[in-house]
């Protein structure tokens, strides 16, 4: 392949704490083909979750530059980002991806709101991407009346909806049992093998790497291992 | 509105803080109905001053009444050159949903006191011999498309006739007031028909006007009228028609303040009390507006969001309190007299509907303003 969907280069990001600059990446590189599975994985605090929200476009580097689809997203403003992750991106993370007072479909439909499509497309689409999860039967249903792995089974269909190259997973597993977090593997896994999403995928799970196509270490925010499966 | 649902939604996040919240606005904005439509209605009327104009008035208050066996020793103090008189009727017209004020008078007195009443030689003169005659300002009998020769049912509120029926009147004159922006938005009965068919009161008047020769000697001829009738059981206050318009005008201020002040009261602690439910349930709902800005929506969609639900649960509260204000209006008139007829105008409503969204936006604008400020990144680091 000529060129990597996501292309990571000596990127820095450093937050500034009150007076306090906290260095969190530093001079940090990495390429991620079209249609791979990536697990990230690294101690609490190695800059995981920060190297997943520079790639997302919800956060801008310090310094180097984040290219995906060709296209310089660390040179977009707020608002073209926002745009930009509404059409390319799909965000799972470990907690609160849901609206309690809305019910799975329209939870689904959510991104579809910032599309120009019909009422009943919308529907459409929504209900699309909650078979795809194995959930069709549980439309009408509000988050507090689904399982943990339910709830994260329709952050997921969110995630597809607007049918974006790119998935993002924050821990998505990190607050369920053994049984479910395979489940929810499994269809990440699905995803990539036959929907063809380019999966990144923060983890503690050390099967995650079953599933995964590489595993990447992440340690003091610095890339210390990345392993061919 | 594509985000109606969602906006929609917010308020069922919480039912009984929505309830609790929506029941305050209701009575608030019910107290705003009742009060402003009384405020209103008492500042509207005439203000016709004339200098050579004096008024005899109960001296206590503007609700009792004056016998009309005064006027004979009236028209001899000197300087009195015409007497009338005039009596607050009530009334309800057309089940209430009109307030103007309508005043059994004696009309041919009346009329020469009045010049400024332009009427048709025949009907002024049909006026005078119909008994069941009644005339209105050419603003009421189009708003309410009536034409000379229309019956005019009234609703007694004070006054209840021999027949414990409906008062029915004739409409013999359509009356201008050319020239003066003073409100012709009133109707006179003819008093002799209205004094022989009332059930009580017969003999009473509210008030007399009388027309003075000199303007100068105001003062002196006042003085002279009260002093026949001091120590009466009916003691007068005589005034000229300025000073007693002013006088009416103060108390009818003096209502107007208080129920100001009462409204005033009432909406601050509204406004606190809204203003803390909003902030509160922006707090809870941090991650929620970080998770709809992850997904894409900007920080001005997601700043108008949270302003609507905070002007759609103000309006929410406000319709139905408006509406329960416009339906306990009547009922309230029946027992207190003096309110009678008074209702909720279009403009009340519409006056209630502008402070709504006023205070929809005033206790929006700060959590609105949270939600697009709000950091993503921080939002959802804080929280995972
Ligand atoms: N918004 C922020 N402001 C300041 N410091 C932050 C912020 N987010 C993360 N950090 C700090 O950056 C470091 C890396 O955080 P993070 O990327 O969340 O690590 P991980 O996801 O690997 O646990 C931590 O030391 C954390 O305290
Ligand atoms: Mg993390």
């Amino acid at each position: 392949m000529d060129q990597p969907l996501i292309d990571v280069s000596n990127v820095s990001k450093t937050y500034s704490r009150g007076k306090m600059d906290v260095p969190v990446l530093q001079e940090l590189n990495i390429q991620i083909e079209e249609g791979d599975f990536i697990a990230l994985m690294g101690p609490s605090g190695s800059g995981k979750t920060t190297l997943l929200n520079l790639i997302g476009g919800l956060d801008k580097p310090s310094a180097g530059s984040v290219t995906i689809g060709g296209q310089r997203i660390d040179q977009l403003s707020q608002g073209e980002l926002a745009k930009w992750r509404s059409k390319n991106v799909g965000f799972v993370f470990q907690f609160y991806n849901l609206l309690p007072v809305l019910t799975a479909l329209k939870n689904v439909e959510l991104p579809l709101l910032l599309t120009g499509f019909s009422r009943s497309e919308r529907k459409k689409r929504a209900l699309a991407a909650l078979a795809v999860v194995g959930l069709a039967d549980r439309a009408g249903h509000r988050p507090r009346e689904l399982s943990g792995g339910q709830e994260q089974r329709v952050a997921i269909a969110r995630a597809l909806v607007s049918d974006p190259s790119l998935l993002v997973c924050d821990e998505p597993t990190g607050d369920l049992d053994r049984a479910t977090a395979d489940e929810i593997l499994d269809l990440l896994q699905v995803l990539n093998r036959e929907y063809g999403k380019t999966i990144l995928m923060v983890t503690h799970d050390p099967k995650a790497a079953d599933h995964a196509s590489h595993c990447v270490y992440l340690d003091k925010g610095q890339l210390i291992q990345e392993s061919p499966k | 509105m594509r985000y109606f649902g969602l906006i929609w939604a917010a308020l069922y996040r919480k039912p009984v803080r929505s309830f609790l919240t929506l029941a305050s606005l209701f009575v608030a904005f019910l107290l705003f109905g009742l009060l402003q439509s009384v405020s209103v209605a008492f500042s509207e009327g005439p203000d016709l001053d004339g200098v050579d104009r004096l008024i005899i008035a109960p001296k206590y208050s503007i609700i009792d009444q004056l016998p009309l066996n005064y006027s004979r020793q009236i028209l001899q103090v000197k300087g009195v050159e015409v007497l009338s008189h005039q009596t607050w009727f009530g009334g309800t017209f057309r089940n209430g949903r009109s307030f103007f004020p309508r005043f059994p008078i004696q009309p041919e007195t009346f009329m020469d006191i009045y010049p400024e009443l332009v009427l048709p030689q025949d009907q002024r003169q049909a006026f005078i011999n119909t008994r069941t005659g009644v005339i209105i300002g050419r603003s009421l009998a189009q708003k309410f498309n009536l034409k000379v020769g229309d019956k005019l049912p009234l609703t007694a509120t004070i006054w209840e006739n021999k027949d414990k029926g409906p008062w029915e009147f004739d409409l013999v004159g359509i009356y201008d007031i050319p020239g003066e922006e003073v409100s012709d938005a009133q109707l006179f009965i003819n008093y002799n028909y209205f004094d022989e068919y009332r059930l009580r009161g017969t003999g009473l008047v509210g008030k007399f006007i009388v027309r003075i020769d000199n303007p100068d000697r105001a003062a002196e001829v006042a003085l002279e009228i009260d002093t026949l009738f001091a120590n009466s059981s009916n003691e007068t206050k005589t005034s000229t028609e300025k000073a007693y318009n002013q006088m009416f005008a103060n108390q009818v201020g003096d209502i107007g303040f208080i129920m100001t002040s009462i409204l005033s009261a009432v909406f601050f602690t509204i406004l606190l009390l809204t203003g803390n439910t909003m902030a509160q349930g922006i707090r809870e709902r941090i991650p929620e507006l970080a998770i709809l800005k992850t997904l894409g929506f900007s920080n001005v969609s997601v700043l108008l969001i949270v302003m609507s639900e905070s002007i759609l649960m103000v309006l929410i509260g406000c319709v139905p309190g408006l509406f329960a204000a416009s339906a306990i209006l009547p009922g309230l008139a029946v027992s207190v007299s003096f309110l009678a007829g008074v209702e909720m105008s279009a403009f009340v409503f519409a006056q209630g509907m502008v402070l709504a969204v006023l205070l929809g936006l005033i206790v929006g604008t700060p959590p609105a303003l949270r939600a697009l400020r709000l950091n993503i990144v921080d939002a959802l680091g804080e929280h995972q």
